[in-house]
């Protein structure tokens, strides 16, 4: 379960202060898959890293599977990260001099995880056994996304945070990406949370946060 | 095992990455590890080299020169007329552990062989100076007791006198003129070939004859001088004893006051061997401080590849903190590499040194360049060490990179 109580974040520009979270409150349930929507500016992105544990917030408090994430130390984040985590972006972020398998074994190993037969058994789950050797550069942007879902899920962490995962790809591919994440979502059960500003994409998802200002505009279920 | 294995393959697979970025930066590092090396193996090569010259002329020398150590205008010696004949006997008689005593009295003189002349150094002297300086002949013989008792018109010469003179022929037989003084040549040394003080440049004959050709100094006692006393002593571990004996006996015969300095020098070979050795030492390491000096330009150049490097890879470390990666981790990961790096160029760097050492040695045939083990390991120690100091900073600054902003490096 994930609950976000009255978060606010500031951030200090040089001498001005600038306020991208006014008090953000929500609450997603175990195994729920949650778009988050917003014009540009409207801090989706801030919100993602602050579920990710990749920033913490000004003020607010953050429970993550029952426990208060939000004043952690650096050590402690990274530690919640690699064990309960898995991000998916949308430039994917594969590390450029490694193979496909040697991308999702580096989500396994910070884990702790040193078991090639998983990072192998996810890579055929998204379809890649074959591809398994090539480099990020020698495949294209729906493969390169689906080495990152593998390397995301791999793990098998509580909480998937996806950074429009489609956004640049073509509709055939991110159609597919899309599906392909429902479906490991439902086999799976952990909770997927998905920032987006494509109504489309939104529509694969359970419920739909809209996010405005810095503030929870309203809440949908679809 | 792969836990501790991977940041070590991911390393080098970096290094791979950008050869020649990687190779340049060794550069500064093989250049200072392959200097040291090189300067240590020569330096210490002709450490061996002095040391083993010094020591084929006797082990167990001790020799006894006039005049004091220090006094007004330095070391005094050469004009003092201290040391005696008298002197000599002495020794030989009351002095323990000591195997031959041998005066010298020693000048320059013109040496004439039919159409060929040269000046040498001629040491007149007892028979027992070839036992005591460890020579040899090569043809004919040293003098005997008997060319000495009766003053015998008789030389040896040393290997380069004897080729100067005559040649590749056998001087043995022949007659030369010493200061116009006809001798007979009754052998010629063995070269040694020594780098110092080698007997391959002197003449040598009885005391007695040189004597004769020449005016001889006494002291006020009507004693006779001599310029130096060799003797050799039972065993190197006597020298002390020795030394300490001889110096009282001295300073009873020579009526010194208890506060007065000695008016003789004594030097065993081991002394001598010791103050070369501390000059050589002081020599090689300075030379391997200049050559460190090139090993800390080295270790700069690392830093700053490390600094670009992480600059460059903001984004991976990025994704690698997104992923999970503790501050530790990133930390290690360019340790490693920083590392990696200059224990690469240190390894290049003695089989550079070990090239040049070898090559110096080659065309300096008196010089045979050693390689220890120490320096090899001092060598590859220092240039892991240098990885890791100058590593510290960028791996530092990588580890601590904020994961956001590194996400949105380009």
């Amino acid at each position: 379960m994930i609950r976000l109580e009255e978060i606010t974040k500031t951030y200090q520009m040089g001498s001005r202060e600038l306020t991208v979270l006014h008090g953000i409150t929500f609450r997603i349930e175990p195994g729920e898959m949650v778009a988050i929507m917003g014009p540009s500016g409207s801090g989706k992105s801030t919100t993602l890293h602050v579920l990710g544990c990749l920033d913490q917030p000004t003020t607010g408090r953050y429970f993550l599977d029952g426990k208060d994430v939000s004043r952690l130390s650096r050590h402690e984040l990274a530690t919640v990260r690699a064990q309960k985590i898995g991000f998916i972006f949308q430039s994917y972020n594969l590390l450029p001099r490694m193979s496909a398998l040697e991308n999702v074994k580096l989500g396994l190993k910070y884990a702790g995880i040193f078991d090639t037969s998983l990072a192998k058994e996810a890579l055929a789950r998204v379809g890649l056994a074959e591809r398994a050797g090539h480099r990020p550069t020698e495949l294209s942007g729906g493969e390169q996304q689906r080495v990152a879902i593998a390397r995301a899920l791999s793990k098998r962490p509580q909480v998937i945070l996806a950074d429009e995962p489609t956004g640049n790809l073509d509709s055939h591919s991110s159609a597919e990406i899309m599906n392909m994440l429902v479906e490991l979502h439902r086999e799976q059960g952990n909770t997927l949370i998905m920032i987006t500003h494509e109504p489309d994409m939104a529509t694969y998802c359970e419920r739909i946060i809209h996010l405005m200002d810095g503030l929870v505009l309203r809440e949908e279920r679809i | 095992m792969t836990r501790f294995l991977d940041p070590l393959l991911s390393a080098w697979s970096s290094v791979v990455a950008h050869k020649l970025r990687s190779f340049l930066t060794m550069l500064g590092i093989v250049i200072g590890v392959a200097s040291v090396i090189a300067l240590l193996a020569i330096g210490q090569g002709a450490q061996a080299e002095i040391v083993s010259s010094i020591e084929s002329l006797g082990a167990n020398l001790v020799q006894i020169y006039p005049g004091s150590f220090s006094g007004p205008g330095g070391v005094r010696g050469g004009a003092t007329q201290t040391l005696t004949l008298e002197d000599a006997a002495a020794i030989e008689e009351q002095i323990a552990h000591i195997t031959d005593v041998a005066p010298v009295i020693q000048s320059s003189a013109q040496l004439i062989a039919g159409q060929e002349n040269t000046s040498a150094s001629v040491t007149g002297t007892t028979p027992e100076y070839r036992t005591v300086y460890n020579l040899e002949t090569e043809t004919g013989a040293f003098f005997s007791d008997y060319d000495y008792d009766r003053a015998a018109r008789v030389v040896v010469l040393g290997a380069t006198v004897a080729e100067d003179l005559f040649g590749e022929a056998d001087p043995v037989g022949e007659t030369i003129k010493v200061n116009g003084n006809i001798a007979h040549v009754i052998g010629v040394l063995k070269e040694k070939g020594a780098a110092m003080m080698s007997p391959d440049d002197g003449v040598y004959a009885p005391l007695t004859f040189v004597q004769q050709t020449s005016a001889q100094q006494r002291t006020a006692q009507g004693d006779h001088v001599v310029s130096l006393v060799a003797l050799s002593v039972e065993d190197g571990g006597y020298s002390e004893e020795v030394t300490e004996a001889i110096t009282k006996l001295l300073r009873t015969r020579h009526r010194l006051l208890a506060e007065a300095e000695d008016d003789f020098r004594l030097m065993s070979m081991e002394e001598l061997v010791a103050q070369v050795s501390e000059a050589m030492d002081i020599m090689v390491i300075f030379l391997g401080a200049v050559a460190a000096i090139s090993l800390l330009v080295g270790g700069i150049g690392v830093m700053n590849i490390m600094l670009v490097s992480v600059l460059e890879r903001t984004r991976e470390i990025g994704i690698r903190k997104a992923l999970g990666a503790q501050e530790r981790d990133i930390w290690i990961q360019f340790l490693i590499e920083a590392a990696l790096l200059s224990f690469t160029g240190g390894l290049i760097g003695i089989a550079s040194g070990w090239g040049i050492a070898a090559a110096v040695g080659h065309f300096v045939s008196e010089l045979t360049p050693l390689v220890t083990a120490n320096a090899i390991i001092l060598a590859v120690s220092v240039s892991v060490g240098i990885g890791l100091f100058f590593g510290f900073y960028p791996a530092f600054q990588a580890s601590r990179l904020n994961p956001i902003d590194a996400l949105r490096a380009e």
